[in-house]
């Protein structure tokens, strides 16, 4: 199996990696959405969506009720929706960046994806090799440049939208996301100076990032959550805000701005920058594990070959080591940091009242950067006295 | 009726001289999610620094005192219920009370305690929603879901009052529409009991919040002497400092017999505003207790009123002279003298008044509303100029207005 893909010609590789993204992320972030209304439900004491079922399923016993009661079908009837409305296009924006704008959201998202490790699986010689759509050494540095392109999709739609409401949540959102980016690259550094020895060649690699979080021994296997509190905290927070969520969703904010940028926008079109901004929860929160929660390690201290290993060695089956289970397992140990860290996102979102602009502006800028730059020349002396 | 803005620091004037920028109107409402109804702002943008503010009413314009002088006393019940449509059996309370005073009728104990007891829950009502009306206008949408599921359970109480949750249009000149159902006190005492620990649940997640306490601190202060100066009622009133409470200071409906205290805030802005609308939620229950505790018996209408409230069904339709009685309220409508009569009852958002002139007869000659909501909103043109197109909505969702009332 592994042959038949290694031998494909590398545009088609290319192409069904692609389409591999589409095909998870489009539903994951579907998947979200539901999920966003009910622990929203839960968190307030109504049941949620409940109501939408495919006609013949209701009359599986116990399954078809559960699954309604649980709102699984919403998933479907929603985006079915979406779909076939009528999709407006009103008559006073700029049709072409009107349109461009939500394919434009789509594609950060979409790209970062492909240079996030997801998973791991173990080599004949027992080493722990990433799985990940392209292996760049740039790693988080592309992640980076290209999520920083989701702004223009905010700013575009805004701006095509040639009305007041978007347009001002379009300035807000272009404010907002470039001042939060620089506290967010600032609070990553002191991570990658902690992996990168002076005189070696430097990587950004994520995986690298996660390599070290496997390592044995105390400081080698511990999360760089425990070693870098700090970092993580102003990750998180500006994480928040990159990704217009509560308390920080500024640019959309429905109380005083409608509808923010995408006020104008409906059907496809306004799912589609539903779906970017799950999307982008979904890489944030990726990257977020990968950086600081030991990626696809199971437990802090306990690397995922310390854990096959020992699974090898309790249970005895010789299936626990082939490569296919191990790279199931380990996706599925990322995939379950990545929700939890979601649900931390909808937690908050329903749980806090929302900033003013200005104060985001201030906490952006007063709070969170000074501390960032606090940081990171704390741990560049620190890590300089400890080589020493 | 805008103000101009003026800079308050020079300095900052200086700057923009140098920095032109040009202004931009924003018409915010009448269909916006925190315009409350139909609300319109016209602003006008120095950024996002609100730097004119004009609002335009009237979008829920009915006609409702024009209505009033084409119907007798009791067929305007229910235009009272489209007031303040968030506390109707307050409304329905003020408005009776209007009218028997120009009747200088005394209607029973019982009667009166029934009213309150409503007007209470109504006041509960409201603030409610208010409250987490102004939740969502910070952002916080689970206050929202958690007041409303207490509304839902005073709504069906009063559905069980009244046959109606919203419109419920209770009140009758000289008394009300049906006694109270077997048990229903009870009920009331038993919601009040449950309800005051989710009531502290609730505010504890806004009262310390911090997100909270910085959109909402500092944020739309109206002075004593603004508020005095605007007619401003209720607890915006009380917000800023202001003791005026017609349930103290004018008793009506027997509110002389109960222990309250009354809230007040001390520097008037947003949030002292919410604080007191909490508190006031917790003397309403601590009103309603006592009044269900000395719940008196008797009679629940004027009984001897025979030209003003209606005879029991009963009598109607074995009796001669009830029949004739019924008949004639039915078709001319309650007697009243002629006279004038001006009444203001507190109503959750403050002073609600109904002037009424009668030239004798079922029908008034003329009526005239006073509604809370109209007087407060005329503060917005100098409340909102200097503050952030976020702080008008905080500040909107800290006035806690109603545009049925303000528009009728």
């Amino acid at each position: 199996m592994f042959n038949l893909w290694f031998n494909l010609n590398p545009i088609l590789q290319g192409v069904l990696k692609g389409l591999a993204v589409i095909a998870v992320i489009f539903p994951f972030a579907g998947a979200c959405s539901l999920a966003e209304r009910k622990v929203s439900a839960w968190m307030q004491g109504r049941p949620g969506p409940n109501r939408a079922i495919v006609p013949w399923f209701a009359y599986v016993p116990v399954l078809g009720k559960f699954l309604q009661r649980l709102g699984v079908f919403h998933l479907i009837a929603d985006g079915a929706k979406f779909l076939f409305k009528e999709e407006p296009l009103p008559g006073h924006v700029n049709k072409l960046y009107f349109i461009l704008a939500p394919a434009l959201a789509m594609m950060p998202a979409f790209t970062t994806v492909t240079v996030v490790p997801f998973g791991a699986y173990l080599d004949g010689a027992g080493r722990t090799l990433p799985l990940m759509l392209a292996n760049v050494d740039v790693g988080l540095l592309a992640v980076f440049a290209v999520s920083s392109l989701g702004v223009y999709s905010l700013i575009l739609a805004g701006w095509a939208s040639n009305s007041k409401y978007p347009f001002l949540g379009g300035v807000r959102a272009s404010a907002q996301l470039i001042s939060y980016e620089l506290s967010m690259t600032l609070s990553v550094v002191p991570v990658f100076l902690w992996i990168n020895a002076p005189g070696t060649p430097g990587t950004m690699s994520l995986a690298k990032v996660v390599a070290f979080q496997s390592l044995p021994g105390f400081w080698g296997g511990a999360w760089f959550v425990f070693l870098m509190p700090l970092s993580a905290a102003i990750f998180l927070v500006s994480l928040f805000a990159e990704t217009n969520r509560q308390p920080f969703d500024m640019p959309e904010s429905e109380a005083d701005l409608v509808g923010g940028f995408h006020t104008e926008y409906g059907a496809f079109k306004w799912s589609l920058f539903f779906v970017a901004e799950y999307s982008h929860m979904i890489v944030g929160s990726g990257v977020f594990t990968l950086l600081f929660l030991g990626g696809w390690n199971p437990l802090p201290w306990l690397s995922l070959a310390d854990f096959f290993g020992w699974l090898r060695h309790l249970t005895g089956a010789a299936f626990t080591l082939h490569p296919l289970f191990v790279g199931v397992v380990s996706i599925a140990f990322f995939l379950g940091k990545i929700v939890v860290l979601l649900f931390i996102f909808m937690w908050v979102r329903w749980t806090v009242p929302r900033f003013r602009y200005d104060q985001v502006m201030k906490l952006g800028w007063q709070k969170l950067l000074p501390l960032a730059i606090a940081n990171l020349i704390f741990y560049a002396l620190a890590i300089a006295f400890i080589e020493r | 009726m805008a103000t101009e803005f003026s800079f308050p620091d020079p300095a900052a004037k200086a700057a923009t001289a140098e920095f032109e920028t040009e202004k931009m109107s924003l018409s915010m409402g009448p269909s916006h999610p925190s315009t409350h109804g139909v609300l319109r702002l016209q602003l006008e943008l120095d950024g996002e620094i609100v730097t004119k503010c004009d609002p335009v009413i009237g979008y829920l314009h009915r006609g409702d005192e024009k209505i009033a002088e084409n119907m007798t006393y009791n067929q305007f019940v229910p235009y009272t219920d489209r007031l303040d449509y968030i506390a109707p059996l307050a409304n329905n309370m003020a408005y009776a009370i209007a009218v028997e005073r120009l009747a200088k009728l005394e209607v029973p104990a019982r009667c009166q305690a029934i009213r309150l007891i409503t007007a209470e829950m109504a006041r509960l009502s409201s603030h409610l929603l208010g409250l987490g009306a102004f939740g969502i206008d910070t952002g916080a949408w689970t206050v929202f879901m958690y007041t409303f599921t207490e509304r839902e359970k005073l709504y069906k109480l009063f559905e069980e009052l009244t046959g109606a949750r919203f419109t419920t249009s209770y009140s009758r000149i000289g008394g009300l529409q049906r006694d109270v159902p077997e048990g229903w006190t009870g009920r009331v005492d038993a919601f009040c009991d449950q309800f005051l620990p989710i009531l502290e649940e609730i505010l504890a997640l806004l009262t310390r919040n911090k997100i909270f306490m910085d959109r909402t601190v500092g944020v739309g202060v109206i002075t004593k002497e603004d508020a005095i100066a605007y007619g401003i009622t209720g607890p915006n009133a009380r917000g800023s400092g202001l003791g005026l409470d017609l349930r103290k200071d004018k008793p009506y409906s027997g509110y002389e017999q109960y222990e309250f205290d009354v809230p007040v805030g001390t520097t008037g802005d947003s949030y002292d505003r919410y604080l007191v609308r909490g508190e006031e939620m917790r003397q309403s229950v601590r009103i309603i207790k006592q009044a269900i505790a000395k719940f008196p018996g008797g009679p629940w209408f004027a009984t001897e009123a025979r030209k003003i409230f209606a005879p029991p069904k009963d009598k109607v339709l074995t009796s001669m002279e009830e029949l004739i009685q019924n008949f004639m309220i039915v078709t001319e409508g309650p007697q009243m003298p002629a006279g004038e009569v001006y009444f203001e009852a507190e109503n959750p958002k403050g002073v609600l008044g109904f002037y009424v002139v009668s030239k004798g007869g079922g029908v008034p000659w003329r009526l005239k509303i006073r509604s809370p909501s109209f007087c407060n909103l005329s503060i917005l043109p100098k409340l909102c100029v200097g503050s952030l197109i976020s702080d008008v909505v905080a500040i909107l969702g800290s006035l806690d207005f109603v545009m049925g009332e303000c528009d009728r």
